[in-house]
C-alpha cells in the first residue's frame, strides 16, 4: 500500500493537485492513502522550494506544479 | 501590427452596432474591442515565452547557484534578476524563504528574490506592452529590477534575522551545516512545451474576467472622463500624489490585471506616468495575501519592515520617473 502525500498550504493549485490524485487513485483501484499536508513545518521538513509537492512513499516525485492524470498515473506506474 | 484590429473594431463598432462613428458609445466599444484582443494576444505571447524561459531557470537551480557562488555585492542584482524569470506562486513564498535560509543564503537576496518575482512577471510585462508600449514596459522592468536590488540591500544592513519566527531562526543556525543540493527534475524541451501551453492557457483563464472589466471600465472612463481631468488633482507639482497613490494601492492585489488598463486611461488623462508606475508597482509587487503567508516565518514587525522598505522606494522610484520622463 501506497501513502501519497501532496504537500500545499491551501491554494487553488494545491488543492486541484489533491482532488486529481484522488480521482487518480479511485478511478484506477490503488491501494493507497492519499494525505494532505498543509502544516508548513512539515512541508518544509521536506526541502521543496515550490508548492504543490506530490510525495510517495516518502520521496519527492514532483514539485511546483499541477500535473495532469497522465503524468500521476506515471508516477503511480499505473 | 494591429491595424486589422483597429479596422476590425471599426467594422464592429459601425456595422454590427449601427453606431455614428463620432459618437461616445462607438468610441467606448471601438476602445474596449480593440483593447481586449490586443491585451489578451499580447499577454498570452509574453506568458508563453516567459514560460519557455522560467523552463531553464528552475527555482532549485536558482537557490543553488546563489548559496554556492561567491558573488561579491552582485548577489542581490543576481537574486532580483532570477525573481524576473523564476516564476513562483505565492503559495509558494514560504517554503522558497525557507529554501533559501537553509542554504546559507543572506537575508537580504532572499528579499531581493520575493520582491522583484511578484513584481516583473510575465502577466504584469504583457499588460504592459499592451497598454503602455515597450519603451514604458523596459522602464518598468529595470526599475522594478532596480528596486529589488536595492530593498535587498537596505533590509540587509537592518541585520532583521532576530525577527524571524523561533522556528526559522533555528533552522538559520543549522544551515551552515546543511550541504545538501535540491534535486531538480530535468525534461526534454519538446517534452515541456505542451506543459507551458497548458499552464499559459490556464494562467489565461484565471486573469481573463479581470482584463474584460478592466478594459470595460477603462473604455467608459476613456469615452466620458474629458481629456486633462485629472491633471488638476495629480500633476507633477503635487507632491503628495506619489506616496498618496502608493499607499492606496497597497491593500489592492488580487485585480492586478484589472487595474492597469484601468490606469493606462487615467494616464491618457492627464495621470503623471511616475505616478502611475508607483501606483501599479505597489499593487503588483505588495500583496496583503502574501504578507498572511509570510506571518509563518516573519514576526509582524519584520513584515511590517519588509513592506515599508519596500513602499518607500516604490515612493522615491516614483518621484524619479515624473523628473526624469
Amino acid at each position: 500500500m501506497k501513502v501519497i502525500k501532496i504537500l500545499g498550504t491551501g491554494c487553488s493549485n494545491c488543492s486541484l493537485t489533491e482532488k486529481m490524485v484522488s480521482e487518480v487513485v479511485s478511478e484506477n483501484n490503488i491501494e493507497a492513502k492519499v494525505i494532505k499536508v498543509t502544516d508548513i513545518q512539515d512541508i518544509v521538513s521536506y526541502n521543496v522550494l515550490s508548492l504543490p509537492t506530490i510525495v510517495i512513499n516518502e520521496e519527492v516525485v514532483l514539485t511546483g506544479k499541477v500535473p495532469n492524470k497522465d503524468d500521476i498515473k506515471k508516477l503511480l506506474n499505473v | 501590427m494591429f491595424e486589422w484590429l483597429q479596422d476590425f473594431s471599426d467594422w464592429v463598432a459601425s456595422d454590427v452596432f449601427g453606431l455614428e462613428a463620432t459618437s461616445k458609445l462607438s468610441e467606448v466599444l471601438h476602445f474596449f474591442i480593440y483593447d481586449t484582443v490586443k491585451i489578451l494576444s499580447l499577454v498570452f505571447v509574453v506568458i508563453f515565452f516567459m514560460g519557455i524561459v522560467n523552463s531553464y531557470f528552475p527555482v532549485e537551480s536558482v537557490r543553488n547557484y546563489l548559496s554556492r557562488k561567491k558573488l561579491y555585492g552582485l548577489e542581490y542584482l543576481m537574486a532580483s534578476l532570477f525573481g524576473v524569470v523564476t516564476p513562483f506562486c505565492s503559495c509558494s513564498s514560504v517554503p522558497l524563504f525557507i529554501g533559501f535560509v537553509k542554504g546559507g543564503i543572506p537575508l537580504g537576496v532572499t528579499f531581493a528574490f520575493l520582491v522583484t518575482s511578484p513584481l516583473v512577471n510575465e502577466v504584469a510585462i504583457g499588460l504592459f506592452i499592451g497598454l503602455f508600449g515597450l519603451k514604458t514596459t523596459i522602464i518598468y522592468v529595470i526599475s522594478g529590477i532596480l528596486l529589488g536590488t536595492v530593498s535587498g540591500i537596505i533590509l540587509q544592513q537592518l541585520s532583521l534575522e532576530r525577527y524571524l519566527t523561533p522556528w526559522v531562526q533555528q533552522i538559520l543556525e543549522n544551515s551552515q551545516k546543511e550541504t545538501e543540493k535540491f534535486q531538480k527534475q530535468s525534461t526534454a524541451f519538446k517534452q515541456k512545451l505542451p506543459f507551458i501551453w497548458k499552464e499559459s492557457k490556464s494562467i489565461l483563464k484565471g486573469i481573463f474576467i479581470y482584463i474584460i472589466i478592466g478594459v470595460a471600465v477603462g473604455a467608459f472612463m476613456h469615452g466620458y472622463v474629458p481629456e486633462g481631468f485629472f491633471e488638476q488633482y495629480l500633476s507633477k507639482d503635487n507632491l503628495f500624489a506619489v506616496p498618496l497613490a502608493t499607499i492606496l494601492a497597497v491593500p489592492m492585489y488580487s485585480g492586478a490585471s484589472g487595474i492597469l488598463p484601468i490606469v493606462q486611461v487615467l494616464v491618457a488623462k492627464g495621470v503623471p506616468l511616475g505616478t502611475a508606475i508607483a501606483f501599479m508597482m505597489a499593487v503588483v509587487g505588495i500583496s496583503l495575501p502574501e504578507a498572511m503567508l509570510l506571518k509563518k516565518v516573519m514576526t509582524f514587525k519584520l513584515i511590517a519592515i519588509f513592506f515599508s522598505v519596500v513602499t518607500l522606494c516604490i515612493i522615491i522610484s516614483g518621484y524619479i520617473f515624473n523628473v526624469i520622463l
